[in-house]
């Protein structure tokens, strides 16, 4: 299961049977592997991991500190459930440290961003404050690198 | 001047590298989408671990010679890792010597053995490199072709037919490059068998050996009883632990052998580069999991490329070493050069022919996968359409 989550993390578009031939397995193993990781809900989805920079939309991503006041029956999951079902917004996640609430947002310019944080955000309940941090560049992706083209330097022997 | 005649004339009849030659015309096709399965060496760049213990070296200002034979703690570093996977014990005083790559460690041990005319027994396919060091040392190379069916092993059988009274040495380059031939424990006791009663030496050329694949691990000729006193072993940290461009390899041998090795590499060389020997005690020390996380990655591109293959046609012996898989090609009707060109000219996908390894290449085509499985998917998809092309026009 390990190697196959591996080889899914790293690459999803590999037919059943090419990865069937690298982990020495057969089609119907994978295919019964994949079926329940999804629904067991470890697979969440397959997507594109697109650099955004190298086509012609304009687009913006900002990180935002959350400072919250957590709820007593939720704790911080009512806050964040809230948040996470904003389209905007990318990725929450729960931290340790001066903030509580690290949260990912895109838009496509900086004013929408802005204006997100501003109207949307800021504005629950539980929210005491925000620090909004925009991306300038970015080089690496879920381990990917996005900076420049990967040129083979090795020689011919 | 003419230089014509100034030049060494063995030297000068030898032809530049086949592999060299066919990258050569590579690089006179200028496409952007130019892609090649041709490179013999680790995509990984060297473990950090292993970097850093070199960098450390340079900012103590380890920048000296080392021992002619090499550190000694690295020699004894080497010591304890053969001996930790084959359980012979090579002595680090007298016994190993530590070299500029795998390569000068065969060039030395060729020379120190091969007498003006002695023959060389080379199974062919193999690298490129066995043969032309053998004619540089004054010895006839004698090519053994070791054949598809036999999984491309030297058979006892083809050993024998070979020897001469003038044969005084013997190559055994296992795992193959370019096959991923491997010869494993029983293969290598009917060789023993053959050598057994006669005086000729053997250059095991193990540079592969942690690359191999499957449950069972490397065998070493230097385990095999009738083989240890005859066989000096070669082999080294490019492959196994991506450190190509640090240049070192070593070689192990009988004491008598290793006295006249060192003279050579002490007046050639003097010693290997000293912050390479000092990264290399690491990877010996501490790089075993590092090997298996790349022979784990090589593992899954083997097995995937060899199904690629085999699905469109190019039938593929299962290589079970090295980072090569050795199909055949021989369906297109075409030569080996010939496919391998045109497949670069009008696919613009790089691989190396099969005759580039000698007489018994011909017919088949090397193809790396130091590649990522992106790479090798992209070469796969025009290769395939390559086949169909031919197909179609063959109607």
């Amino acid at each position: 299961m390990d190697k196959l989550l591996k080889l899914l993390d790293t690459n999803a578009r590999l037919t059943t049977a090419q990865m069937a031939a690298m982990l020495n397995t057969t089609v119907e193993d994978i295919e019964a592997k994949m079926a329940k990781l999804e629904q067991d809900g470890v697979v969440r989805a397959y997507k594109a991991l697109i650099d955004w920079e190298r086509t012609d939309r304009e687009c913006v991503t900002a990180v935002i500190e959350l400072r919250v006041t957590p709820k007593r029956d939720y704790g911080f999951e009512g806050i964040a459930e809230t948040v996470m079902r904003f389209d905007e917004v990318e990725s929450v996640y729960l931290m340790s440290g001066g903030y509580d609430l690290l949260v990912t947002v895109n838009g496509r310019t900086f004013k929408e961003v802005s204006m997100f944080v501003a109207k949307r955000l800021s504005t629950l309940d539980s929210v005491i404050s925000t620090a909004t941090h925009f991306v300038l560049r970015r080089y690496k992706e879920s381990g990917v690198m996005f900076l420049g083209e990967q040129k083979d330097e090795r020689g011919a022997f | 001047m003419d230089y014509s005649k100034v030049l060494n004339t063995t030297l000068a009849s030898l032809p530049p590298s086949g592999i060299r030659r066919f990258f050569d015309i590579a690089n006179e096709v200028k496409a952007d989408d130019m892609i090649s399965l041709s490179i013999g060496e680790p995509d990984f760049a060297t473990p950090w671990h292993i970097r850093e213990k070199g960098i450390t070296s340079l900012e103590q200002g380890k920048t000296w010679y080392s021992a002619n034979a090499g550190l000694l703690e690295l020699r004894e570093a080497i010591s304890r890792r053969i001996a930790r996977h084959t359980a012979v014990e090579f002595d680090p005083r007298s016994e190993i010597v530590v070299t500029v790559g795998g390569s000068e460690a065969l060039d030395i041990g060729i020379r120190a053995l091969v007498n003006t005319g002695d023959e060389v027994l080379v199974p062919s396919p193999s690298f490129v490199c066995y043969a032309p060091l053998v004619a540089m040392a004054g010895g006839v190379p004698v090519s053994i072709v070791t054949k598809a069916e036999n999984g491309f092993r030297l058979t006892a059988d083809e050993l024998r037919a070979a020897i001469t009274p003038r044969t005084k040495l013997l190559i055994l380059p296992f795992p193959n490059n370019p096959t991923g031939a491997v010869m494993r424990r029983e293969h290598l006791e009917a060789i023993a068998d053959v050598l057994r009663d006669t005086d000729i030496m053997v250059i095991s050329d193990e540079i592969y050996g942690a690359l191999t694949y499957g449950d069972a691990p490397h065998v070493s000729a230097v385990q095999i009883e009738g083989l240890r006193e005859r066989t000096l072993l070669v082999d080294g940290f490019s492959k196994a632990y991506a450190m190509t461009g640090w240049r070192l390899g070593y070689i192990c041998g009988p004491e008598p052998v290793m006295k006249q090795v060192v003279k050579l590499h002490q007046y050639a060389i003097m010693c290997a580069p000293t912050t390479a020997q000092h990264a290399a005690i690491e990877a010996m020390e501490n790089g075993d999991e590092d090997i298996a996380y790349m022979r784990g990655e090589y593992d899954a591109r083997r097995r995937l490329i060899l199904q690629e293959l085999n699905d469109m046609g190019l039938t593929c012996f299962e290589p079970e070493g090295a980072f090569y898989v050795f199909p055949s090609i021989q369906i297109s009707g075409l030569t080996s050069e010939e496919f391998c060109e045109q497949l670069l000219l009008r696919h613009h996908v790089a691989i190396v022919p099969g005759t580039a390894f000698g007489d018994g290449g011909e017919g088949f085509a090397r193809i790396s996968y130091c590649y990522s499985v992106n790479h090798i998917m992209e070469a796969m998809k025009r290769i395939r359409r390559f086949l169909q092309e031919l197909k179609e026009e063959a109607r």
